[in-house]
């Protein structure tokens, strides 16, 4: 759902310096209203500082922020109207439920019924009804997070941040919250920041992923292109599993991987290097010895070593020069990889879809 | 009789499991009788002995003699009254006072704070009798706070700051901040600094994140270090006696003198009795409506 009051904002030249340290380096980015933006990277990668830039809580040392028309970075925090979600929490301890998220109705002055109304609502929209009466510290882990969600957005503020909210949860929990907070965001349609270092998180819940490093922007992209159309070579290093082969180019612009051809072209002609992005599952087992075509690239190895690891699991082929390729395969009944032997010479396929080409690091 | 295999997997090594546990009860036990011997003789016994000794007249038999006196005199209702009023007033100097000493302690980066709470420790390091003392020295008619005071022009001839009031609650405000300040700081420490940034995401202006979120969220630790402070002045004798200058009459100072002036040790016992049953009840109104122990030693 498009919400009218939602806003877009608008970063740039965004700067932060701690010491020597660079922790946003001139950040331009745009955010479209009523998107769920992730801010991905690494600790210290300056995601965090960001986010806390939009919150009003840093004052960076350069820059603009921007909520619609409005020019923001001077604003103090308490008069930016932004929900945010704590890494901790940060639910007062000495209030009820209610009293946490009425908290920001009452500041701004509703009345009493009106607010019961709207703590109420907040309450059945995280699932907590019946609950507003509990004191803070007989909640559960899983029910303050939805009593940290529903403070933030109870007051319909234009924008909501969340810093790392899940990151305290057990695995299993985590997983339901972020549908829950996906769900949640369609509802409301609110701008939403979402801080995390999980990529997989950033995958399941963006609308589009920032991927943040030393402080700047390596990709801004659906999560869709940022897994399968990754800029250099950290995003493809950060965003799911990955080999990287380096590639050889012949006198005629044709990149190689020892004898086979990749690409029959170099996708830019002023980069020199290559390397050859492998996700290991899309790497399939060919029942039988074939030789690289248009459809697909094929390399040849001895399996080295079988991972169990539940739903899937992945074997290491090590090629003829000695280069370890994963293979992520089902860990079904049909599964033949694993009936192999270790040490079996296997022939392994790349569909020519799913090559994916990066220029090697530093020659951008 | 033949034991089945279930019920004799039940009892492996109950025995030997269950006398284990008895002699570790007694070994505590036995290593905590040094620490009760000594709390008897240092405290029951002397308390004991005070009791005793207050209802006791002079010719060595039962009698309620000090306490009716204690009624019938107003003279001692006047120093109860003392007592109480300058523990209150030395208690709300602290308060003012070392509100935001905490608060500065508790926002300082760890490695400045180690030495400014050094600085407020420090007056510990230091004999109480040479704190009072100087204190004496400073305030005096010709001391150093009045010559600056009359330089600077705040007033025009030395004012009377010691042998009065204004000197005892000066030295003893002194002597008792640092056990406001330690619990206060304390329970401030205690505040995650991400509550006040959650105060003001959510629209509190400065001033309202402090009174609805700091001040409710530090008030366990200020009433704690508040009621120390209290407490502690109610049988406060040294300050008082020589910075009051026989114009402060509490109650330590009275006992002194009953004891210096009559040698009557049965009404100094009465009055010490009265002091001691008068602080126990003030702790105990003050424990229903606090809980210390979180505010003190940080348990739930």
């Amino acid at each position: 759902m498009n919400n009218p009051t939602a806003l877009p904002i608008s970063i740039r030249g965004l700067t932060k310096k701690y010491g020597d340290l660079n922790a946003l380096n001139s950040v331009d980015l745009e955010i479209k209203s009523s998107e769920f933006l992730t801010l991905l990277g690494p600790s210290g990668s300056g995601k965090t500082t960001l986010l806390m830039a939009i919150a009003g809580f840093n004052r960076p040392d350069a820059g603009s922020i921007k909520f619609g028309d409005a020019e923001m970075v001077l604003t103090p925090p308490h008069k930016r109207d932004v929900g945010m979600v704590f890494q901790s929490y940060a639910l007062f301890p000495h209030m009820t439920v209610s009293e946490n998220i009425g908290f920001p109705l009452k500041l701004r002055g509703l009345a009493a019924k009106e607010a019961r109304g709207r703590v109420d609502e907040a309450l059945a929209t995280v699932q907590l009804s019946g609950l507003g009466d509990r004191a803070i510290d007989q909640l559960s882990g899983g029910q303050r997070q939805r009593v940290a969600l529903a403070r933030a957005f109870v007051f319909r503020p234009r924008i909501l941040l969340m810093d790392e909210p899940l990151s305290a949860l057990d695995k299993k929990l985590r997983e339901h919250m972020q549908i829950e907070l996906k769900q949640i965001h369609r509802q409301l349609g609110v701008t939403t920041v979402y801080v995390t270092h999980d990529q997989r998180e950033a995958l399941t819940m963006s609308d589009r992923i920032a991927v943040i490093n030393h402080g700047e922007l390596a990709q801004v992209d659906t999560p869709e292109a940022i897994y399968n159309r990754p800029k250099d070579q950290f995003v493809a290093d950060f965003i799911g599993e990955s080999t990287m082969l380096s590639l050889t180019r012949g006198g005629d612009g044709r990149l190689s991987f020892g004898s086979e051809i990749i690409s029959s072209s170099s996708p830019n002609p002023s980069v020199l290097k290559w390397s050859l992005v492998v996700r290991p599952e899309r790497l399939h087992l060919l029942e039988r010895d074939v030789n690289t075509s248009e459809k697909q690239v094929v390399f040849r190895g001895h399996v080295k070593e079988y991972v169990f690891q539940g739903e899937t699991g992945f074997a290491l082929i090590a090629l003829n020069d000695m280069t370890i390729l994963s293979v992520r395969f089902g860990t079904g009944a049909r599964s033949r990889i694993r009936l192999l032997e270790l040490g079996a010479l296997v022939s392994i396929g790349l569909m020519r879809e799913d090559i994916i080409l990066i220029p090697e690091e530093g020659q951008m | 009789m033949p034991v089945s295999p279930d019920i004799e997997r039940s009892m492996l090594n109950g025995q030997e499991l269950k006398s284990q546990k008895k002699r570790e009860e007694w070994v505590l036990l036995g290593l905590s009788l040094p620490a009760i011997f000594v709390i008897a003789l240092v405290v029951i016994l002397p308390v004991g002995w005070l009791f005793y000794l207050s209802f006791v007249d002079g010719h060595g038999s039962f009698s309620l003699e000090h306490y009716q006196k204690m009624v019938e005199y107003k003279s001692y209702a006047r120093v109860f009254i003392a007592t109480f009023k300058v523990s209150a007033l030395t208690t709300l100097i602290c308060i003012v006072l070392g509100y935001p000493i905490a608060y500065f302690l508790a926002a300082l980066p760890s490695r400045w704070s180690g030495i400014f709470m050094l600085a407020v420790l420090l007056p510990f390091w230091t004999s109480l009798l040479v704190r009072t003392y100087a204190w004496l020295v400073l305030l005096q008619r010709k001391g150093l706070l009045n010559d600056l005071a009359i330089q600077i022009g705040l007033w025009d001839s030395p004012v009377k700051l010691v042998h009065n009031m204004t000197g005892t609650l000066i030295g003893m405000a002194h002597i008792m901040l640092p056990f406001l300040v330690l619990p206060l700081y304390g329970a401030m420490k205690k505040i995650e600094p991400d509550m006040m940034q959650a105060a003001s995401n959510l629209g509190a202006s400065p001033v309202r994140a402090f009174g609805s979120i700091y001040l409710p969220l530090s008030i366990s630790g200020l009433a704690a270090g508040s009621l120390i402070v209290f407490v502690l002045c109610l049988g406060f004798y040294v300050t008082p006696a020589v910075l009051g200058g026989g114009r402060v009459v509490m109650v330590a100072t009275q006992i002194t003198a009953i004891l210096e002036h009559q040698f009557n040790w049965g009404a100094a016992s009465a009055l010490g009795v009265v002091l001691l049953l008068a602080t126990v009840l003030v702790l105990y109104l003050a424990g229903r409506f606090f809980k210390f122990d979180t505010a003190l030693f940080g348990k739930r």
